[in-house]
């Protein structure tokens, strides 16, 4: 009997390892380029990355899911971009303005700028991101009352601002300021355990990237497309949101958004996707 | 707030068979959904879409309310000559939302 029950373990233990063998699928090999335009979605890592290379999460995404960002009318997150046109030239507060006022053809004014945020903000001595420089615009230029987080236009504005810079590699300056504290800050945060389930950022994007958890194929966890488009939610959903999430699922308690937790995480991880493409409004699962 | 978007190629070789994209934003209001005080919304959907070339039907369908939200059609077309694709989408109040698209045939 005892001999019999060692035999059927044995059994097991090798239909489970070929199963855990299977589980293993890599990011595909192609290239990206949305309506003609080539993007970097793989890159060599900048010094001191756990990775050699850094791979977009669009090269773990099924066929249907990169052929949707490939071509601007598909991309269902493009409609978000275009409300995001319409307030950059709404005039609103009580200086009679609208981003459009200061700042003109956005395509001209705002190039590059997704690429380079967050940036040090010497005001508040911390780092800013696109939708809080938004709301500082808002309150101090326009004297209108600043965005809540994720209402009001400020996920479609934010991806209408970073859809200037399609294309243009992801890097940020660490020498601004205080940013590197920030980073290091940022960095004790992506690989701290949390929550019921025990897990950290690494434990998923670093650890597990490019195997499967159950049906979801994890990337790198890159933010260079955001705000990115979920098929799962029909929605564009903002990076702050999807950290929100992600703590969330290792059933954690999780910070707020624009908190110094996650401007630290942002900044951190904006700094591992350097070099990539901003790819705004990506299309993911 | 409906804004249709059309993709018709510029122009084309007589007798190519081209590509058209379209996409219309509505909300596509089921009328079975129920709002917080438990009243149904009432239905709002875009319930017929039609192109024509030169005022010859190409592709037309109706839409039913299981059809989710921003209706994306794709489909081909054989083209002879010059001329003009109208397309038109129309909703349950009666709006008709139209869009044009030129293509030179040569």
């Amino acid at each position: 009997m005892k001999r019999q029950l060692t035999i059927t373990a044995a059994a097991f233990a090798a239909v489970t390892l070929a199963s855990a063998s299977s589980l293993v699928a890599d990011p595909v090999d192609e290239k990206l380029s949305i309506d003609g335009k080539d993007m970097v979605t793989k890159t060599k890592a900048p010094e001191g990355h756990p990775f050699d290379e850094v791979l977009s999460g669009w090269l773990f995404r099924t066929t249907e899911t990169r052929a949707l960002e490939a071509d601007s009318f598909n991309n269902p997150g493009m409609l978000g971009v275009e409300a995001g046109e319409a307030m950059w030239n709404k005039v609103e507060g009580s200086a009679g303005k609208s981003c459009a006022s200061c700042h003109g053809d956005a395509a001209e004014s705002m190039k590059g700028v997704g690429a380079s945020y967050p940036k040090w903000d010497e005001k508040t001595k911390r780092p800013i991101n696109i939708e809080l420089q938004i709301n500082r615009c808002r309150e101090d230029n326009m004297g209108a009352e600043p965005l809540e987080f994720d209402k009001g236009g400020q996920k479609e504005l934010t991806a209408y601002i970073k859809h200037q810079s399609l294309g243009i590699p992801v890097k940020i300056d660490l020498s601004q300021g205080e940013m590197q504290k920030w980073w290091d800050q940022g960095k004790e945060m992506y690989y701290t355990r949390t929550g019921q389930l025990n897990m950290s950022c690494a434990t998923c994007h670093e650890d597990n990237m490019g195997k499967m958890i159950r049906a979801d194929h994890l990337s790198q966890g890159q933010i260079n497309g955001f705000p990115t488009y979920r098929l799962k939610q029909g929605n564009l959903i903002s990076v702050h949101n999807r950290f929100r999430g992600c703590i969330r699922d290792t059933r954690a308690e999780y910070p707020k958004a624009f908190s110094d937790e996650l401007m630290a995480l942002e900044t951190y991880v904006t700094w591992r996707g350097t070099g990539l493409s901003v790819e705004t409004p990506a299309v993911r699962q | 707030m409906s804004k249709p978007r059309v993709k018709v190629p510029k122009s084309a070789k007589a007798g190519d068979v081209i590509t058209i994209k379209t996409l219309i934003s509505h909300k596509m209001e089921s009328g079975v959904r129920k709002d917080k005080e438990g009243n149904i919304i009432p239905r709002k959907i875009i319930n017929k879409f039609t192109c024509e070339f030169n005022g010859a039907p190409v592709f037309t369908c109706d839409l039913d309310p299981a059809i989710s939200a921003n209706p994306f059609f794709e489909f081909n077309a054989k083209v002879n000559e010059s001329g003009t694709f109208k397309f038109s989408w129309v909703d349950d109040d009666g709006t008709v939302y139209t869009d044009e698209k030129k293509i030179e045939v040569s």
